[in-house]
């Protein structure tokens, strides 16, 4: 069935066209004025500036792998965030904690894992079903490379964007 | 014969959650409640071993007729005996059914039995999943899961026991995940007669041990592994290596020796992790040897063949899969009626009947398989160690004049051999006798002597990467799955005997393994009617088959 849009009916203020421009101008004069004088800003200079320090604490950037207070990697290569990943971006090869180290009572680690960053879509599954709480998304976003094996990050890579994180699991803890 | 019949199989009356149902006697509640479809949770308890009834986790609520004071069942209104019910839970394992008995398997009392018989295993467990490889098919996760309360209200410290022990060369034992159920103690006891194990301490400090001055080194100890319903004991092979959740079972059947157990391989990726037993009371029950689990790692070899190799080399480049079959096709064909044929009594009953085949193609004078004996064991392995001397018989293909194969060439009657995934060495041939020969095509996974010295060799597949079937000593028939890839351009070895006989004598039409199998049961009497599929996972007892039945 055929619909009719009532078109509204214009007042003479409105026919006449040019209040509508004028009050328009103010507003691009406005902001003109507030520009020159240094008060607003338009474009970022990417990537000479970045907007790092308004990141959200809640921001998905790479995941990367974490040791704790010891020295210790808290991961034990459990290897579910290898099951759960959704684009199966996680490989880790397991292995035993050899007995003379002094972490021996933890018993697993991974001997390599690999987070393949092409793969990755930044969900945060990984970080959410580990129980050990070793992996975890941080801020990093700019993540390139020239080849493909670069833009793989291994066990030591993802150390290092890692770093140290303190607190909660205890489980390994000897004491405990 | 009817009477003595009913006489052996006595029924019994037995109510199961309010259904009356009728089991043979002698029936164990926890087995009559299994087919009854009412599942109930156990640990200690195992089929093919002794109930001590330890574990506690069956707990049922149970009941017997109530009686009158001359002994007489009191008949409900119903119809059926009124029952009594024992006001105390009691353990389904070590019960068996009788008449009149009631049983409930999911009343408050029982539920609340398990989550709290839960609660008391899982006391002082360590709550290692993370790392414990049996994870995923563990029964502490499972029944926890399903009878548990998810939380715990043990303050106090959890008792330390030895962790990461090697009771033997190849079970790990973590005292701390045990729950004492003993199943490994009566396995070592009762199936393996080795009793090395036992529990030592008192108190909560009991804990499972081997014998002071003995190892667990039987080689059935890895069954404890697959019967511990926990992570305490774990096989030091698999250990740390996969999580059993990415595994892909596949069923199929141990070709390592003529029992043809049957068995589960487990694959990730194309990479077999471990080899675990399949029940099958027609076989192996539910046990393996060890020698035979572990019998893998060579599938994954890094010198396995995975190119064609032509001698003397045709160019640079490796030749391509029908140049390959086509120089070996040549070669025999130019010494037709002077080949010999080494067959392999590991090959399976599709492949054997293609060797036939080509036997008859190539005109050859000879053709036999390598025997491989040695010393049986009593329980599972055979001295017979090729898993399909039985199938190489029905065909024809094992004739037991392998000496006529050294002695022909020798005398200069036979120029070719043809080595089907055997060495030729190992049949009495030197490397002299080799070198006297004209053509040499080897099919095989690994290099040898035979492959060496030949001048064709065709990579073939490993017994783990290809399908078709055996039979078993007992005259079972058996089918083998793929369960990973081949390697490279590998090929399966009845794929490699088709394109043979297709390259020395034209078109034979076969393009799948089950029209191998077609081909041959329309040759071969006793597979007549049976297809591939129709062998099942349990496989078929061929002599009990119609057509081979007086």
């Amino acid at each position: 069935m055929a619909y009719v849009v009532q078109r509204p009916e214009l007042t003479l203020k409105e026919k006449a066209y040019l209040p509508s421009i004028v009050s328009g101008l103010k507003i691009t004069f406005g902001h003109f004025k507030k520009m020159l004088k240094g008060e607003t800003k338009v474009t970022m200079q990417y990537p000479e500036e970045k907007w790092d320090a308004e990141l959200p604490e809640y921001y998905r950037g790479a995941p990367t792998l974490v040791k704790d207070e010891h020295d210790r990697e808290r991961c034990v290569a459990c290897q579910l965030c290898e099951f759960i990943c959704p684009p199966r971006a996680i490989t880790i090869t397991p292995e035993e904690i050899p007995a003379d180290s002094r972490f021996a009572k933890v018993e697993k680690r991974p001997a390599e894992f690999k987070i393949d960053m092409i793969r990755c879509i930044y969900c945060g599954m990984c970080e959410e079903v580990c129980p050990e709480q070793a992996i975890y998304l941080r801020k990093d976003y700019a993540i390139n490379g020239v080849t493909r094996e670069e833009m793989v990050h291994d066990k030591k890579k993802l150390y290092e964007l890692g770093g140290v994180f303190k607190g909660l699991v205890h489980k390994w803890n000897p004491e405990k | 014969m009817s009477t003595a019949t009913t006489n052996a199989v006595q029924m019994v009356n037995v109510q199961i959650d309010g259904v009356w149902l009728q089991f043979p006697k002698g029936t164990r509640v926890i087995e009559a409640c299994h087919q009854a479809k009412k599942h109930i949770p156990h640990y200690c308890y195992h089929p093919k071993l002794s109930s001590p009834g330890n574990c506690r986790m069956c707990l049922i609520e149970m009941g017997t007729p109530k009686m009158t004071p001359d002994r007489k069942p009191i008949i409900g209104a119903d119809g059926k005996p009124e029952i009594g019910w024992i006001p105390k839970p009691q353990i389904s394992c070590a019960q068996d059914v009788s008449e009149g008995m009631g049983i409930r398997t999911d009343s408050p009392m029982v539920r609340e039995c398990r989550q709290g018989v839960m609660e008391f295993l899982l006391i002082n467990h360590p709550l290692d999943c993370p790392i414990c490889d049996q994870a995923g098919e563990c029964k502490l996760q499972e029944f926890s899961v399903e009878h548990g309360n998810s939380g715990s209200r043990f303050l106090e410290r959890k008792v330390k026991k030895p962790k990461s022990v090697e009771l033997g060369p190849r079970v790990t034992l973590d005292a701390e995940r045990c729950i004492l159920c003993t199943r490994c103690i009566r396995f070592m006891k009762e199936v393996a007669n080795d009793d090395v194990l036992g529990i030592v301490d008192r108190g909560t400090f009991n804990s499972i041990a081997c014998h002071p001055d003995r190892i667990l080194d039987h080689n059935y100890s890895l069954n404890t592994v697959d019967i511990c319903p926990v992570g305490a004991l774990t096989s030091s092979d698999f250990r740390f290596k996969m999580r059993v959740w990415f595994l892909k079972e596949t069923a199929t059947i141990d070709t390592n020796c003529g029992t043809g157990s049957n068995i589960t391989a487990g694959s990730r990726e194309g990479k077999i992790y471990r080899i675990t037993p399949r029940e099958n009371d027609a076989v192996n029950g539910p046990w393996i040897p060890d020698s035979h689990r572990l019998n893998f790692k060579y599938v994954a070899d890094e010198r396995r063949i995975t190119v064609p190799i032509v001698r003397p080399q045709l160019s640079e480049f490796a030749p391509n899969w029908q140049q390959t079959i086509n120089l070996a096709a040549e070669r025999l064909k130019k010494n037709a009626g002077r080949v010999a044929v080494l067959a392999s009594a590991r090959a399976t009953n599709e492949e054997l009947f293609l060797v036939s085949r080509l036997t008859k193609a190539v005109g050859a004078v000879v053709v036999d398989v390598l025997p491989r004996t040695g010393e049986p064991d009593g329980m599972l392995i055979a001295s017979d160690r090729n898993p399909n001397t039985t199938g190489a018989k029905l065909l024809g293909v094992a004739t037991g004049k392998l000496a006529d194969i050294a002695a022909g060439i020798r005398d200069g009657r036979i120029t070719a051999l043809l080595a089907l995934g055997e060495d030729a060495t190992k049949s009495g041939l030197t490397a002299d006798d080799l070198a006297k020969l004209d053509a040499i095509v080897a099919m095989d996974i690994l290099p040898n002597a035979t492959t060496a010295a030949a001048h064709v060799v065709l990579p073939a597949s490993a017994p783990f990467e290809k399908r078709g079937s055996m039979i078993n000593l007992k005259g079972r028939l058996q089918r083998l799955n793929k369960v990973v890839p081949a390697p490279g351009d590998a090929h399966d070895d009845w794929e490699i005997l088709r394109d043979l006989i297709l390259a020395v004598s034209g078109s034979n039409g076969l393009h799948s393994i089950e029209e191998v199998f077609k081909a041959m049961s329309a040759e071969v009497q006793e597979f007549a009617g049976i297809t591939l599929s129709r062998i099942g996972d349990l496989g078929l007892d061929i002599a009990a088959q119609p057509q081979n039945t007086p």
